[in-house]
């Protein structure tokens, strides 16, 4: 065994919502496997990881248990100890490449710098290393790519650069803190193919963290499932994933979408709620007296129809382009050409007091509940200022936010409450009764989903989809998650680059799809094959 | 890189013009011109001697006329005539430039070294009682007023203790040469410029402070402990450049103002440098005087605006000279 975890208290500070962050826990980690740490969020994962490298928070202190490597308890560890092992026997790697590197620093002079922690080589030799490093992760144009500064790779590249870092000085050990999280699914699966490769031609034990069964399916030998800082399940990847014996472990699988879309009633009303024509966005960067400008093309002639009570789901990569077309669309940007239907009023034709009352026609849910309610007003408020806005009598908005709280499944006490008081999920579902709050037509959903625990996202997504056909709504939903996709949408229209490159049934598309980027997409989806087994 | 800068001084020229047509107003519609500031001194209040002024100076021309004399002369590089001086605008400044840059440039540098060094020690020891009277410290000099500093100063350092000359830029008559007078104007620059440097150390020290305590906590600070380096080293390397950013734009905010801000300073201390100049002038209507000085301090303002883009360009990678 290369680290033994034994019985790990991690204390949070007095006053929060439970004592332990971890509570109990014990796992090995072995030299050649990878085990998977899985858990939602909450659940001490997080923790763990950060416990084995000795970087916890101040304000939480290991209690008891041990935490063995190289026959040494890490927790007993001097500060000076923790500095020669840190990176070296050791190494993590962080969720979001963009951050975790330093923006005003050169990747190479940020990979040397592990040579230079541990007093290795001369400045000479570490570049020539960092080199090497960059090009055995697989970055293109290794040369550049030394001198360049983070903000000048791609989320995918960046992380490659995170991993030639973590490998720099062959560490025994490597924690990987959702390396994937925060990269589009083709991405996502050319950074674990790099990581199994990797692990197994150094023959590293891995510590893998992760909220994702696709990713655990993909990737892990044996995975260890955390709830409340307490591992409820532990065994191989198999046994686990097919033969899951806690409750708990079981309804986490159960609520992993699969890539088989539902059967769904076919619409009998085929009348039209919006009409998108030829929809075009260019933006414009930079340009003026002596520079040259930049041109994205965030939306090329993009066309479809969203039926009464219908669901389109929009998919693609970020940068794709579906995020402005969505804000296309409500109007929210101007589009260069084409117009937006919505029975016989043309949104791209009016303005003024004309275009704010069609405003309430076409409503949006927002991606991160976090920030897309404002901290500092109630939650009765936030629902009731487009009513109010829009005419309606301060008591009947009031009374009409108390119907839809309890709508989406919360308590009409609510109203008097600060966004803070909730959990990612009840924001979620005061954005959505936000966007109810007029009335609309047509839900925007712009990654509505992405930003929650699968068992949280489940209940949203059945929360939609019940409210879509009690209020006989119809949805553009916003995905980069096939699986999401796949639950929810009618028809999907899956972007590259800024245009629509095939729009069918979701049946249809996952059981056939045509073009060659919708089939990348989906063999990239993590844990294809064994998710279906195990659902 | 040339493009940017020839584009930004192309478009400082316009700036500056169009701010040397609004002084001229500005100044024009303050009661009151030199020709009736000096019949008055003069005892001599006939109009006919006004008039005779006026027509001296140029000020019996309509105002168009007289904008477009001035701004004519700017182009040239002519900044007119001070007739209370009986001297070349150009050369009166030119003759008081010196002792201005020496005074604030000494009180800029003092400032930003001190103020960056004690706010970086105050967050490294945030919560504990090093942190506390830096900020503190940092807090009253913010809130207390220039020139009571300079009284208390000159109070506690000339009168009481007799270490540091109270006022002017060398001692009159002594005739130093070579390293003695070097020393002697160091011993008169002391207080003034400790007096400005006080006031900017305090703003770049709180906001060192509070930018490096932000930085700490981003992610790649942990990164960077999790590769074993040495707290010293990700303080310095990593927290203290990333936290300078907001610093270094505040600073060339404010470098720009310090050859016009000292006023209060200058003429507490009697420190013959521009900002008296500035206070002389406004009080004499001395119309091409004060303009003179305005289109300087204007163009020392733009030109420090382009001096911190370019600064910034070499600190902080992300910014492309975007237009």
């Amino acid at each position: 065994m290369t680290v033994v975890v034994k019985n790990l208290k991690l204390a949070l500070p007095p006053g929060g919502d439970r004592a332990h962050a971890v509570d109990g826990v014990s796992f090995e980690l072995s030299a050649g496997k990878i085990l998977c740490v899985v858990g939602e969020s909450g659940s001490g994962k997080s923790m763990c990881a950060h416990a084995l490298m000795g970087l916890l928070p101040d304000t939480v202190t290991a209690e008891s248990g041990e935490i063995l490597f190289e026959g040494k308890n890490l927790l007993s560890l001097s500060p000076a100890e923790w500095l020669a092992l840190r990176g070296r026997g050791i190494a993590m790697v962080f969720q979001e490449p963009m951050t975790a590197l330093n923006p005003l620093m050169r990747i190479g002079e940020q990979i040397a710098e592990m040579f230079e922690a541990h007093g290795l080589l001369t400045p000479k030799e570490r570049q020539r290393k960092a080199l090497a490093l960059i090009r055995e992760v697989g970055l293109p144009d290794p040369e550049r790519a030394v001198r360049a500064y983070p903000h000048q790779l791609s989320g995918g590249q960046r992380q490659r650069a995170m991993i030639a870092m973590a490998l720099a000085l062959e560490p025994t050990v490597l924690v990987a803190d959702e390396p994937t999280t925060a990269l589009d699914v083709t991405t996502q699966a050319q950074i674990l193919k790099l990581i199994r490769d990797l692990q197994r031609r150094r023959n590293m034990a891995v510590m893998f963290i992760t909220h994702d069964f696709g990713v655990v399916a993909e990737i892990a030998d044996r995975v260890v499932v955390l709830q409340h800082g307490k591992v409820v399940e532990q065994g191989t990847a198999d046994d686990v994933l097919l033969r899951p014996q806690h409750p708990y472990t079981r309804a986490l699988l159960a609520a992993v979408p699969t890539l088989q879309p539902p059967p769904r009633t076919p619409l009998n009303d085929r009348s039209k709620a919006v009409e998108v024509i030829g929809l075009g966005k260019t933006y414009v960067s930079g340009g003026g007296w002596f520079r040259a400008e930049r041109r994205v093309q965030a939306a090329k002639d993009v066309s479809f129809d969203i039926f009464r009570g219908e669901t389109l789901g929009l998919v693609g990569e970020s940068g794709s382009g579906k995020s402005s077309v969505a804000r296309l669309v409500m109007r929210l940007i101007e589009p260069d050409a084409g117009t937006v239907r919505m029975g016989g009023v043309d949104l791209t034709r009016i303005g003024g007091k004309t275009l704010r009352e069609q405003r309430r026609r076409i409503q949006m849910v927002f991606q991160d509940p976090f920030a897309s309610l404002n901290p500092r007003r109630k939650v009765g408020n936030i629902i009731t200022d487009g009513p109010i806005a829009h005419g309606v009598d301060p008591a009947a908005a009031r009374k009409r936010a108390g119907e839809l709280l309890s709508l989406v499944g919360l308590n009409a006490s609510a109203m008097e409450r600060f966004p803070h008081e909730f959990s990612g999920g009840q924001r979620q579902r005061i954005g959505i009764a936000r966007a109810l709050a007029l009335d609309p037509e047509i839900l925007v959903a712009d990654e509505a989903v992405s930003a929650l625990d699968v068992s949280v996202q489940a209940q949203v997504l059945d929360l939609l989809e019940d409210l879509k056909a009690r209020l006989g709504l119809s949805m553009l939903f916003i995905t980069h998650d096939l699986r999401v996709a796949a639950q929810i949408c009618d028809r999907i229209a899956v972007m590259q680059h800024g245009a629509i490159v095939e729009l069918k049934s979701a049946s249809l598309l996952f059981a056939a799809p045509e073009h060659a980027y919708t089939r990348e997409l989906l063999s990239a989806v993590p844990g294809r094959t064994s998710s279906s087994k195990a659902a | 890189m040339i493009s940017f800068i020839a584009q930004r001084i192309a478009k400082a020229v316009i700036v500056l013009l169009a701010l040397v047509v609004m002084n001229f107003f500005l100044i024009r519609m303050a009661p009151g011109d030199p020709a009736l500031v000096m019949a008055g001194e003069a005892g001599a209040g006939d109009q006919l001697f006004v008039a005779q002024l006026r027509e001296k100076f140029g000020l019996d021309k309509p105002l168009p006329v007289q904008l477009f004399l001035y701004v004519k002369g700017i182009v040239s590089l002519d900044l007119g005539f001070s007739f209370r001086q009986q001297m070349p605008v150009a050369k009166l400044i030119l003759d008081r430039l010196p002792a201005t840059l020496l005074l604030t440039g000494t009180a800029f540098a003092i400032s930003f070294a001190f103020g960056v060094l004690f706010g970086a020690l105050a967050a490294r020891f945030a919560g504990t009682w090093a942190d506390t009277a830096i900020t503190v410290a940092a807090l009253i000099f913010y809130a207390t007023p220039l020139f009571w500093v300079a009284l208390m100063a000159i109070l506690l350092f000339s009168v009481t203790m007799d270490w540091l000359p109270s006022f002017g830029y060398e001692t009159v008559g002594a005739g130093y040469t070579g390293l003695a007078h070097v020393l002697d104007v160091a011993a008169h620059l002391i207080l003034p410029a400790t007096t400005i440097g006080l006031f900017f150390m305090a703003t770049y020290a709180r906001m060192t402070r509070a930018s490096m305590l932000e930085v700490v906590r981003l992610d790649f600070v942990k990164t960077a402990r999790a590769k074993g380096l040495s707290d010293a080293i990700i303080q310095r390397r990593h927290v203290l450049r990333n936290a300078l950013l907001p610093v270094v734009t505040l600073a060339g905010l404010q470098a720009g103002t310090l050859v016009g801000g000292a006023v209060l300073t200058e003429t507490v201390f009697a420190w013959p440098g521009i900002g008296r100049l500035i206070y002389e002038a406004l009080l004499q209507r001395d119309y091409n005087l004060l303009l003179g000085v305005f289109v300087v301090c204007s163009a020392m303002v733009l030109a420090f605006n382009l001096i911190t883009d370019l600064v910034y360009r070499s600190v902080d990678p992300r910014i492309e000279f975007a237009t």
